[in-house]
């Protein structure tokens, strides 16, 4: 009498292994992670063209349009959750450097070029491209290295920069930046460099669904 | 060989030298490189340290010229930044007003009121100053810093702040600099007020700005206590004019004479601010710092199977961060001064540096076989991955290459210190690194040979190469359960969430640590922009650095001018306006961030450049109680009653304390109210979390004095529970075989003495004596199990280590000597003489001796003289027990039980198949083929199988001369894996029939039969598995994978096989192929047990641990540590449920989780019993070997509780 009863390891895994569950939760994150970074990046883009902040100056982060976090967000989950999806159609799950470590890494290159393109003086815009393109060419060499990434970071990055030009000629959306050149070349290779990230984040988080249902399979 | 493969191997071979010389050497190469790295960050030590607050320098005034834009040839003590003409000079008028006596009439808002009103004259007198001499006219119009507008964010300061015009602030402000709006103001502190920001604020407030001394030190408040104001008079000049200044200062100087005031106007400051970081800045940075640590995070928990992992970790951040720091200290050294923020490009360099070769390097050394030398496995890791190290700072460098070619100059410079960065790692891990590496590995090694940890799960199958020495039984461990879990990962999996957040939580002290670190950094803030922390140690520091010291000098008084005419001639009265040389520099006392912010109201940014602050100018008013009577503002009095008595100081000290008392007692309550908020609410978090009562019956009737209690890897201690379990006493000496089927239970004692019991009810059935031709005698039964490893080595006189109970310690030679171990008895001198039945009081060892021999004459070579029998040291647990002086008769070394048929093997060949029956137990057949002893048997269904010392393999048949009708069966209660076993009356004839007889079944003594599913799977010393049908006795495979004796094999009904074997290893075969499944090392030492369930394999050793090892995938779940002796005891009851003997108790696990469900004691009397067999029957009930009783204990709480 008395004894604890073993606890039942099936809900945890059964979670994981819910196909809807699980992609719910994978937006999610993805979605949550999309829109932090592009409420930094939009901050590290700010301060370009800010000198000085006002002592009170919090408002300065949102200082964008209200709707582009979630669109970011969006679109993240939805290119997150595509990577892995794509993967599975053409067959076998990416491989390459499958680790958070790496992951982060990635991570961090994104978060540099984009701090490299806020940062950094470029003599004229075309170095400016020029230096970007090759930076997110060896940010898809270093951490992905697979053609559907590659064609999908494309793909991507087109219709992207096409819809913001279409917004922006329309008057639904400004450059905050004086000169439209500079954004405008650096637009593509953001997209781009931000393609590859959230396609590694949605690859690994596949991985553990991946894996349990793997598992699964083992058991059975 | 291309010009690829040669470069790969000299690499290959230059990193193995190299290896080789650090694992040789590894104090003097990390002393070496301790000094490169010091050497290489000398450099760092001049440059400033990293930080926004403002830098000062103070110059004398007499002699101020503008610095020159460009650095002169002496640069002397200045520092860079004082370069050219400042942003502004600030010129502050410090004014101290008084109300002078102070009257009785008077109301508090007296002491500033009239005070205050003369800030509008004194302004007045300020700008309309004019300074004219021979050069021109100059006023303040022309010399002061003119601004403009505000900036857009500031609309609601915009009527108090100058727009348009000088800089030129004061209190006056308030009211637009208009004398009429100051008199009509109701109010005067709530017009002050009403600015001031509400909670913790860091920056200036308007109040600071325009006061331009500390809010504390202004006096304009109801209860202030000297009645003194003080306020200053800020100017921000555009041009420095020494002679209108020094007008403008003489005249305020004669219009409004300080007394006794002893300012020294010498110095003026500069002060030099840096580069401002706004929160805005701060949160990309502090992002990328997350990801950096979240990296950092990801990649050092890769490693694995060391002896610390923290230590390692540390390493590789250490690696990195110094090789950083040498880069930045090269770069400083060979003239490249980084102008790049550190702290920005410091996360993207770590990021392209990386921790994967740290990484990569532990896990290829980690990976090379353990047997090898410490020196040796480190070099080898390194030469194996010295090509894809190389490959990847090759391409490293080249991307870095390309970056230098954008020919921007920040690119250009970070890629710089990349490659520096690069380099210098490279070094690092070459040779701090791997140095620490390898003495932690040999640490880990070391820590091994002491301890006997288990082998890591999953080693890739070592090289064959020198068997390390075995080392002794290990030493008793002081806690008897513990267990422990392997990787955390694998464990994750089997907990369930909610726990594991728990765990998690509870493992990391995370909580903990981030309150910690929460209030380390709030009191940092705090420190930093506390008035009175930082910036009175800046204050502290400057006023050390100012070249006159001492603040005793009073080296430019003032002289007193004529006394005013107002001021009374009495001694002064109270307030007393006093100057001290804190006035000097009030505006020391402001936020640092006071002049930054002041300036960036109109868009002027002071940062990286630097203000000059000017000696202020002493002005102090004396006002008559008459004149602030006419001041008064008809409302004044409502506000504070005035004061009754006379101003003596104690009418005023009584607000103050109880203000302060009740915000005390309101700071009080509320905290109390937070703390009670807060454990309400762990409460219900806990409640949330953990809504189960753990052990809350437990506690009741779980009397804990044994000692410490047996608890899993979290403390959780199971509830104790104490059943009596049935006690099947009856022989006299330690048990050594026991067989079941279930429902009967055959046990064999050391005396020989078969007894057989009835497993429901633990009756004792029958006695089967022990029948030799010695009658009456009881034979010595020595399990060899139980004689240590050195024992065995030293009275087989043979040379190789070996530890089973099989004997084999004697080279197939001695095949057929008789079992001198058994007479290896030295404890003579604690035989109780009444325990003998038949000897006399004396001992005749040699007699004995001599009639063993003679008995056994035929069968010993006539070669070999008999190793005489040497006195060693026997177990403990044997020589507690009387040894009756026994006679020599064969031994029971093998006992099956099938039916009603016992079948015992002898050690002299025999084999003797008894028939059960509830009266009488008679031998109904035997069989004298053999005359190898038999070390183990097989029955099943009516073949009996009979494993040989001398390797040889006997396959006997059970004939019963009977009708087959009355052949009844008894089926296995709950074992389907089971044939139903026939049961035989005692009126059969029963045949035992040798059918056939494998002579040369293994080249050494086999040692483990086990027989299932229609096939008989032998294992031997000559480290082979073989498999044979049992039909037709065929042999179907030769099993090699072990490079030791097996020790232990494991079949059942679906054809799993597993074998373990002396080297520790475990491998899973496939029967129906003969093809290894997975092969794993588990044990250090024998695998003496091993079951197999539906989902693991389940494993003791010599090393008394229990493993649980995943099947399909070969990975160590857990491993329970056992006490010792009690090794090789424990039971699989179903699937989930895993039973281990212990001292004088056996303790339920649930296999899935490696947690402890609950311990059973057998009884009081049995403390330090241990359990050293334990068999599992079909009913759920267990019984235990325990010394010379049995204990059939029944466990169907446990089992209710797991169905």
């Amino acid at each position: 009498p008395g004894e604890a009863v073993p606890p039942r390891q099936g809900s945890y895994n059964a979670a994981i292994a819910d196909q809807t569950a699980n992609l719910a939760i994978r937006g999610l994150l993805l979605f949550l992670i999309g829109v932090f970074l592009a409420l930094v990046l939009n901050l590290l883009q700010v301060q370009r063209n800010v000198t000085l902040f006002p002592p009170d100056g919090f408002a300065s982060i949102f200082s964008s349009a209200w709707w582009v976090p979630p669109c970011c967000g969006t679109a993240s989950a939805v290119i997150g959750l595509l990577y892995p999806c794509i993967d599975r159609l053409l067959g076998e799950p990416h491989k390459f450097k499958r680790e958070w470590s790496s992951v982060m890494r990635c991570v961090a290159v994104f978060v540099g070029i984009n701090h490299a393109s806020a940062k950094v003086d470029f003599a004229n815009n075309v170095q400016l491209s020029l230096t970007l393109a090759a930076l997110s060419i060896g940010l898809w060499w270093t951490f992905d290295r697979s053609c559907s990434g590659l064609g999908l970071g494309f793909a991507i990055a087109f219709l992207a920069t096409l819809t913001t030009q279409l917004l922006v000629y329309n008057g639904l959306f400004q450059y905050t930046s004086p000169d439209f050149l500079y954004v405008r070349s650096w637009l593509p290779c953001i997209f781009f460099a931000g393609v590859i990230t959230m396609g590694s984040i949605g690859r690994q988080l596949a991985m553990y669904e991946y894996k349990v249902v793997q598992e699964k399979t083992h058991q059975d | 060989m291309t010009v690829r493969e040669k470069l790969r191997q000299k690499i290959s071979a230059g990193f193995y030298w190299h290896g080789l010389l650090c694992a040789s050497y590894p104090v003097p190469i990390i002393l070496f490189t301790a000094v490169c790295i010091l050497t290489c960050c000398y450099p760092l030590l001049k440059l400033p340290l990293p930080g926004t607050g403002p830098v000062e320098f103070t110059t004398g005034v007499r002699d101020y010229m503008v610095p020159p834009q460009e650095p002169s040839g002496d640069p002397g003590e200045r520092p860079d930044w004082y370069r050219g003409p400042p942003v502004a000079y600030i010129q502050q008028v410090l004014v101290k007003a008084a109300v002078s006596p102070w009257d009785n009439r008077l109301v508090p808002v007296d002491a500033f009121r009239s005070p205050l009103g003369r800030v509008f004259s004194l302004l007045d007198e300020i700008r309309n100053h004019v300074h004219s001499d021979s050069s021109g006219v100059r006023s303040l119009e022309a010399l002061c810093l003119q601004v403009t507008d505000l900036l857009p964010g500031l609309r609601r300061m915009q009527a108090l702040l100058p727009e348009h015009g000088c800089l030129l602030v004061s209190p006056g402000n308030y009211w637009q600099n208009q004398r009429e709006l100051f008199d009509s103001d109701p109010d005067l502190l709530r017009t002050v007020q009403q600015y001031e920001p509400k909670g913790l604020h860091t920056s200036a407030t308007l109040k600071d700005l325009l006061f331009g001394v500390h809010g504390k030190q202004t006096g304009v408040s109801l209860n202030s206590r000297n009645r003194v104001v003080t306020y200053t008079i800020t100017m921000a000049l555009r041009h420095y004019d020494v002679r209108f200044l020094g007008s403008l200062r003489s005249r305020l100087k004669q219009l409004h004479p300080s007394a006794n005031c002893s300012l020294r106007e010498e110095h003026m400051v500069h002060v030099h601010f840096k580069e401002e970081i706004g929160v805005a800045e701060l949160i990309p940075l502090v992002t990328t710092y997350i990801i950096l640590f979240a990296y950092i995070y990801f990649s050092t928990r890769k490693i694995d199977m060391v002896k610390s992992k923290w230590g390692l970790a540390l390493a590789a951040v250490v690696t990195v961060l110094s090789s950083l720091l040498m880069s930045v200290g090269l770069c400083t050294l060979f003239g490249l001064t980084p102008t790049l923020n550190g702290g920005e490009i410091f996360p993207y360099l770590v990021v392209v540096i990386g921790l994967e070769n740290v990484l990569v390097l532990t896990k290829s050394v980690v990976s090379t076989p353990v047997d090898l030398e410490v020196k040796l496995r480190i070099a080898q890791g390194l030469s194996n991955e010295s090509w894809s190290i190389m490959k990847n700072m090759a391409t490293e460098l080249c991307i870095i290459l390309i970056g230098y070619f954008t020919l921007v100059p920040a690119i250009q410079e970070f890629c710089l210190f990349a490659v520096v960065g690069l380099v210098s790692d490279f070094f690092l891990q070459m040779l701090f690194f791997t140095t620490v590496l390898s003495i932690d590995i040999r640490r880990m090694e070391l820590a091994d040979l002491n301890r006997r940890l288990p082998a890591e799960a999953g080693m890739p199958p070592a090289k064959p190469g020198p068997l390390r020495p075995r080392e002794t039984p290990p030493p008793p461990r002081p806690s008897p359960h513990t267990i422990t879990l392997q990787t955390p990962a694998f464990r994750n999996l089997r907990l369930p969430k909610r726990l594991r957040v728990v765990y998690f939580l509870a493992r990391t002290r995370l909580a903990q640590r981030i309150i910690m670190a929460g209030t380390v950094i709030w009191i940092g803030i705090l420190l930093y922009t506390d008035p009175a922390g930082l910036r009175t140690y800046l204050a502290a520091q400057v006023s050390e650095q100012s070249p006159l010291g001492g603040a005793g000098l009073p080296h430019l008084a003032v002289a007193p001018a004529t006394p005013p005419p107002e001021l009374d001639p009495m001694p002064p009265p109270i307030p007393q306006i006093s100057w001290g040389p804190e006035d000097e520099e009030g505006w020391r006392r402001l936020s640092y961030r006071h002049w930054p912010s002041f300036f960036s109201y109109y868009n002027i940014t002071l940062a990286k450049r630097y203000i000059s602050i000017l000696p202020v100018i002493p002005v102090t008013f004396h006002v008559t109680p008459r004149e602030a009577l006419e001041t008064r503002h008809p409302q004044d009095t409502r506000h504070a009653p005035p004061l009754q008595t006379d101003p003596s100081p104690n009418a005023l000290p009584h607000g103050a304390p109880v203000q302060t008392d009740l915000t005390l007692y309101k700071v009080a309550a509320l905290g109390l109210a937070a703390g009670v908020l807060l454990v309400l609410l762990l409460f219900c978090l806990y409640r949330l979390l953990c809504p189960r009562n753990y052990g809350q019956n437990g506690v009741q009737h779980g009397r804990r004095r044994r000692g410490d209690l047996p608890c899993d890897d979290y403390g959780y201690s199971p509830p104790v529970s104490e059943i009596s379990p049935l006690l099947l006493r009856g022989h006299n000496m330690d048990i050594e075989c026991l067989a079941s089927d279930g429902m009967l239970l055959a046990s064999c004692c050391l005396a020989g003495q078969i007894r057989v019991w009835d497993a429901q009810t633990g009756d004792c059935l029958t006695v089967i004596p022990n029948h030799g031709r010695n009658q009456g005698k009881s034979s010595a039964v020595t399990d060899l199990e139980t004689l240590g490893g050195a024992e065995g080595q030293d009275a087989g006189g043979a040379g190789y280590p070996v530890r089973r109970r099989a004997a084999p310690s004697r080279p197939t030679l001695f095949g057929d000597q008789p079992d001198l171990t058994a007479l290896i008895d030295t404890s003579f001198g604690q035989q109780p003489p009444s325990q003998a039945p038949s000897a006399s009081s004396g001992f005749d060892f040699g007699g004995l001796v001599e009639r063993a021999y003679l008995e056994h004459e035929p069968s010993v070579s006539p070669v070999f003289s008999a190793p005489p029998p040497q006195p060693v040291q026997r177990r403990r647990s044997l020589g507690d027990q009387p040894m009756a002086p026994t006679d020599w008769d064969s031994a029971v070394w093998a006992l099956e039980l099938r039916g009603n048929l016992i079948a015992a093997g002898r050690s002299s060949g025999k084999l003797e198949v008894c028939l059960w029956d509830a009266v009488e137990g008679s031998l109904r057949c035997s069989n004298e083929d053999g005359v190898s002893g038999i070390t183990a048997l097989a029955f099943l269904n009516n073949r009996i199988v009979a494993a040989r010392l001398n390797g040889s393999l006997d396959f006997f048949t059970v004939d019963i001369n009977k009708p087959l009708g009355l052949l009844q069966y008894r089926g296995g209660p709950g074992r389907g894996s089971m044939p139903p076993s026939p049961c035989y009356s005692s009126d059969d004839v029963i045949s035992c029939q040798l059918t056939r007889s494998v002579q040369c079944a293994h080249q050494k003594p086999i040692t483990v039969l086990r027989a299932a599913a229609g096939r008989v799977v032998t294992g031997s010393q000559d480290h082979t598995v073989r498999v044979y049908r049992l039909e037709d006795s065929c042999c179907l495979f030769t099993l090699q994978g072990h490079s030791g004796g097996i020790t232990a094999i494991y079949i059942d009904q679906t054809m799993v096989l597993a074998s373990g074997g002396q080297d520790g290893a475990i491998c899973l075969w496939d029967v129906l192929t003969g093809s290894r499944v997975s092969h794993v090392y588990g044990h250090r030492g024998d695998v003496t047990s091993l079951v197999c369930t539906t989902s693991c394999v389940i494993s003791s050793g010599l090393d008394d641990l229990i493993c649980i090892w995943d099947r399909s995938t070969g990975i160590k779940l857990y491993s329970i540590q056992q006490v010792l002796g009690c090794g090789a005891s424990f039971g699989v009851i179903s699937d989930s449920l895993l039973v281990t003997g212990g001292q004088g108790c056996v303790s339920f696990w649930d296999l899935n989780f490696g947690d402890l469900l609950q311990t059973v004691y057998l009884g009081a009397s049995s403390e330090g019993q241990g359990v050293r067999q334990l068999v599992v029957l079909d009913n759920a009930a267990i019984v235990c070997d325990f010394g010379s009783e049995l204990s059939l204990v029944y466990v169907p709480s446990v089992l209710e509780k797991l169905d």
